[in-house]
Formats: structure tokens, sequence, C-alpha cells
């Protein structure tokens, strides 16, 4: 019963977790990138949607910057990586520790901006969880059609080609280093949107939350790819997959505190989660590969065999 | 068409791996020409090649294509001159997409992509159409991610890859060596004919000699980053891979000795 109450929250917030895995997807996935930029530009999104909406600003158009933010960050990146010859994974460190300094500016160097359900107009809150998923799931469903549209033009296409394979890309006169810069700041776009999301969801704003998103992003994906590769391996099933694995992810999160698991742990077992699905692959083949035999043992050369010893 | 000066190319320098992989090497190839090249280990034709398409950029010299000074122009830039095949199957084609996204996105080589849609189905009918002349039956698999077929395959599509939109220049590069014997003859044959079909201007390295003789109307044979032997025209079609290895003794002064080139002969 107790669980069955907590539900609708671990839907709603899973379904805001699982846009944010859609932007990691982006970056890990189709460019290739393991993005840590996201950590913060998650938190980014939360602060600029939640000061905007405390002056006052619509919810939506406070949405619209929140993204836009997040792509600037990714841009960030982007130009760490590209521009400046910086390793990926350092490049998005980088990125984070700026965001850290940028959101706090954002708070006005407060750690806690809040916006309440009953004092402002906000497109989703925790007070409503039924209100909350319908929200969400429709402003998920629209980002996926957007980003299913987008990533079938030509430009588009480039994009997914340039984290499959750069060299096939560039041979094809495909930008490279402006495609991973153009993809990051979609990427971070996205992720920075779920964080206006949370934001909303929440009522507050924190410095320091986001910490180790990237660690739910790569669980959800891996989750939810397990299932939707088995039905169809096409972009649209991925995404609506990468969605059901943040919903999962939040359910799990949730029994595991109803069975009085201490909170303190959550992000170690999820990092061991998101470690364990990073591993399976390489386990299955160093260790759970039997080795063809190179010369089968045909039962007439083993007879010969036999004789020989014989004599 | 081509016309390279003075190129040189010296890769790790003032260090003890400081090895010069062009040393003042001159070409120039006119419009219509089939040149194949071949040389031994460390002669230089690989990385003859990817100065061509823009892989690094040269100590000194300088290249151009139809006219135009590529170089210092960036590799990507460069692509709308150029259609590339590589000796690795895996590197010309993008394994995680569709047959049909490959192509579509060979065909706007050298175009500024835009916001609109990448692979229309009008273009999907003229790649099936591309696709049943390699007649290996890729034509019906479209949708195939191009990760599922085999080397062989993989190669054939690259190479509609690189002809889709005429290039100025067809840079091939070793692009059988990795497939079998079988294979690689019908590839080479494929290439013939697409090369003849579009008259490609068209470099192509190989390690076999025959090859190198029985292809294209012109042969190059490099040693130490520079061009030991350049036949041609009659001379080149009734070529002997002997005459081929005297030419290369007295212009390099050295005898020529290079297993996977010996061996393949």
């Amino acid at each position: 019963m107790v669980f069955l109450n907590a539900l609708p929250g671990a839907v709603a917030e899973g379904l805001i977790w699982g846009l944010m895995a859609i932007g990691v997807y982006i970056s890990y996935k189709i460019l290739d990138i393991a993005d840590l930029s996201v950590d913060g530009s998650i938190c980014t999104g939360m602060c600029v949607c939640a000061v905007l909406i405390a002056a006052g600003v619509p919810a939506w158009v406070s949405m619209i910057v929140a993204f836009l933010a997040g792509a600037l960050a990714g841009t960030l990146t982007g130009l760490f990586h590209s521009a400046l010859g910086i390793p990926a994974i350092l490049a998005g460190i980088l990125t984070q520790l700026i965001l850290y300094s940028v959101n706090l500016t954002v708070l006005g160097g407060k750690p806690l901006v809040q916006i309440s359900a009953r004092e402002y107009d906000l497109l989703l809150n925790m007070s409503n969880n039924i209100h909350a998923i319908i929200m969400a799931a429709i402003l998920i469903a629209a980002v996926i059609v957007v980003l299913w549209l987008f990533f079938y033009t030509e430009v588009g296409l480039t994009l997914k080609s340039t984290g499959d394979n750069p060299d096939m890309s560039r041979a094809q006169g495909v930008n490279v280093k402006l495609n991973k810069v153009v993809g990051l700041a979609l990427s971070n776009g996205v992720v920075a949107l779920s964080g206006a999301l949370l934001a909303q969801y929440k009522g507050s704003a924190n410095i320091n939350e986001g910490r180790g998103a990237i660690v739910i992003g790569l669980a959800a994906i891996f989750i939810g790819l397990s299932v939707s590769m088995k039905i169809k391996p096409n972009f649209v099933v991925s995404l609506i997959g990468v969605i059901g694995g943040g919903i999962v992810y939040y359910v799990i999160y949730n029994v595991v505190i109803l069975l009085g698991l201490k909170t303190d742990y959550l992000k170690m077992f999820s990092a061991l989660i998101v470690a364990l699905f990073l591993a399976a692959p390489y386990l299955k083949t160093t260790y759970f590969t039997k080795q063809k035999s190179l010369h089968p043992v045909i039962p007439s050369e083993k007879k010969e065999e036999g004789g020989r010893t014989d004599a | 068409m081509l016309k390279i000066t003075d190129l040189q190319k010296t890769f790790n320098p003032g260090t003890v791996n400081a090895k010069t992989a062009l040393s003042g090497f001159d070409l120039h190839i006119k419009d219509g020409d089939f040149v194949t090249v071949i040389g031994g280990n460390g002669a230089g034709k690989s990385t003859l090649l990817n100065a061509i398409a823009g892989v690094w950029k040269p100590d000194f010299g300088s290249i151009e294509i139809g006219g135009v000074d590529v170089t210092n122009m960036p590799e990507h830039k460069r692509a709308k001159f150029l259609g590339r095949v590589f000796q690795d199957p895996m590197k010309g084609t993008s394994p995680d997409m569709e047959i049909a996204e490959n192509l579509s996105i060979a065909a706007r080589r050298g175009t500024h992509r835009k916001l609109i849609w990448g692979c229309t189905r009008k273009e999907k009918e003229s790649y099936r159409e591309l696709l049943a002349q390699l007649d290996l039956g890729l034509e019906d698999r479209l949708s195939t991610k191009v990760g599922l077929l085999s080397g062989g395959q993989r190669q054939a599509v690259t190479l509609l890859m690189a002809t889709l939109k005429k290039p100025k220049i067809l840079l091939l590069d070793e692009h059988t060596a990795a497939l079998d014997p079988k294979t690689a003859a019908k590839v080479l044959s494929l290439t013939d004919k697409l090369v003849r079909e579009n008259n490609l201007t068209t470099l192509m390295i190989t390690h076999n000699m025959h090859d190198a003789i029985a292809y294209g109307n012109r042969l190059i044979m490099m040693h130490e980053g520079r061009v030991a032997v350049d036949v041609c025209g009659e001379e080149k079609k009734n070529l002997t891979i002997e005459q081929l290895l005297g030419l290369f003794e007295k212009a390099s002064g050295s005898q020529f000795s290079d297993d996977k080139v010996m061996l393949s002969k």
C-alpha cells in the first residue's frame, strides 16, 4: 500500500530523469563521448528555471531559457574538446566545475531558491503527481518527436556518423569537430530542460543537485536499451526505452527506500549498478566465453592415434 | 587534375624515431588518368594518399587539385574533391547506420547540409538500382545496418560511396588488401568498372604487381618517398614484372625486396 502511494511520484520523477537520460544518450551513445558536464548542466537548468519563475517569468519561457543555458554549457565543453584539443572527459569535468560557480551566481549566492506551487504557476509539481506525469509525458513525447525528425535530417545523419565513424565522416566532408560541438550543445540543452522540470517538480533549485546525474542517466540508458534493443533496435524505440529505463530506475529506488535502506548508500548502489552494466561486455568475452577448439577432434583420427600408441 | 610539387613530410622530427616518408615528391596527373602506385613498406605510398586527403599538413611543398591549392585546406573541406576507399574495410562506412543512410551521407559530400530530410524515398530507389549492379544481393537490404555486412560487401559499398558524387580524384589505399583473393578480385573489377563508367581520375595503391600492371594507364613505383619508376601508355601495357623490377633496380640502385609485394606477384 505504501508502495502504491509512492508509485505516482516515482513515475513522475522517473520520467523527468528519463528525459535527462535522453540528453546523455545523445552524447554517450550517438557522439560516443562520455560527457561529465551534464552533472553541472542539469543543475544549471534547475537554477535558471527556478530563478526566472521566482522573478515572475512564465514557466514555459523559463524552460526555453534553461534549455538554451544548457546548450551554452554544452557548447563550452565542445569547444574545450574540439577547438582546444582537451580530452572529452576532462573538458566535461572542467565545464562541470565552471558551472558550479555559474549556478551559484544564478542563484544569487544562495544555496537554495524555492518556487512553491501555491505561489507560482508551474507546469508540474509533486503536489499533483498524476498531473505531473501527464505534463511530463506530453513534453517528453514532443522532445522525442523533435529529436527523431532532427536525427533524420541531412545534418542529423552526419551527427550520427560523427560518433559512429569519424574517419568515414571526414572523408565524406563532414565537419566532425563542429558536429561534436553541436551534439554536445543539444545534449546538455535536453539535460538542462529536464533540470527545469525537476526544479518545478520539487519546487526548488538546490546548488548541490545534479551530483552524479551522469550515473543515473547511464543507468537509465542501460536498463532501457537492454529491453528496447530486443524489441526493435531503432532510434525512437531506443529513446522510449531510455525513458522507461528512467522510470524503472526510480521505481526501484523507491522500493529500496521503502525496504528501509539508508538513503546515504543510494548513490553508491547506483554507481555499482552502472559499473556492472559497463563491465558486462568485458566479463562476457573474458570469463564466460568458451574457447572454440581450432582443431576439433575427428573420431577417425582419434582411432588412428590410439592405434599408434598400441603399436 | 592533380599537381603535387616538392612534397615533404617527416614523422616525429628531431627524435630517434624520425622517419622521412616523403622527400621532395613531385607528381602531375592528367584528367582521366588511372594511376597505380606500388612500392615497398615505408616507401611513402599511404603517406602520399593521406597528404592528398589532408589527414595532416605536409612540412613543405604544395598540392593542387583541379587548379585549386588545397595544401592548407582541412580534410573535411577537401573531401568535396575526393572519393576515398581505405585499406581497412571498417573505416569507410558507418557500421551502426543503414546502407541507404551511409549512401545518402556520401551523396551530399561537398554540399552544405541542411535541416531537410536526409534520405528521401526517391533517393532510396536510385540506391536500390546502384546496389543491384554490385551483384551482392544488397539491393534488398537498404535498411540493413552496414556493420552486419562482410568486409567485401562493406568495401563495395564504400566504393559506391566514393563515386556516388563524382570526385575529381578517386583515392584507393590498398583497398583490396584486407579481403580474401576471390572477394578482392571482385572488388577490383568493380573498381575498374566504376572508374571507366565515370571516367574518374584515380590513384590506386596496391601491393600486387600484377594488378598494378593490369589496371590503369600509368604506373608509379615509389622508393624512399620519391617516384622511382614512372611508366605510362603503351610501355605500361606491355610491361612485365621482370622488366618492372629491372627498371626499379636501375632507378633506385637497389634490389626491390618486400616480402608482401614479392609474394603476391
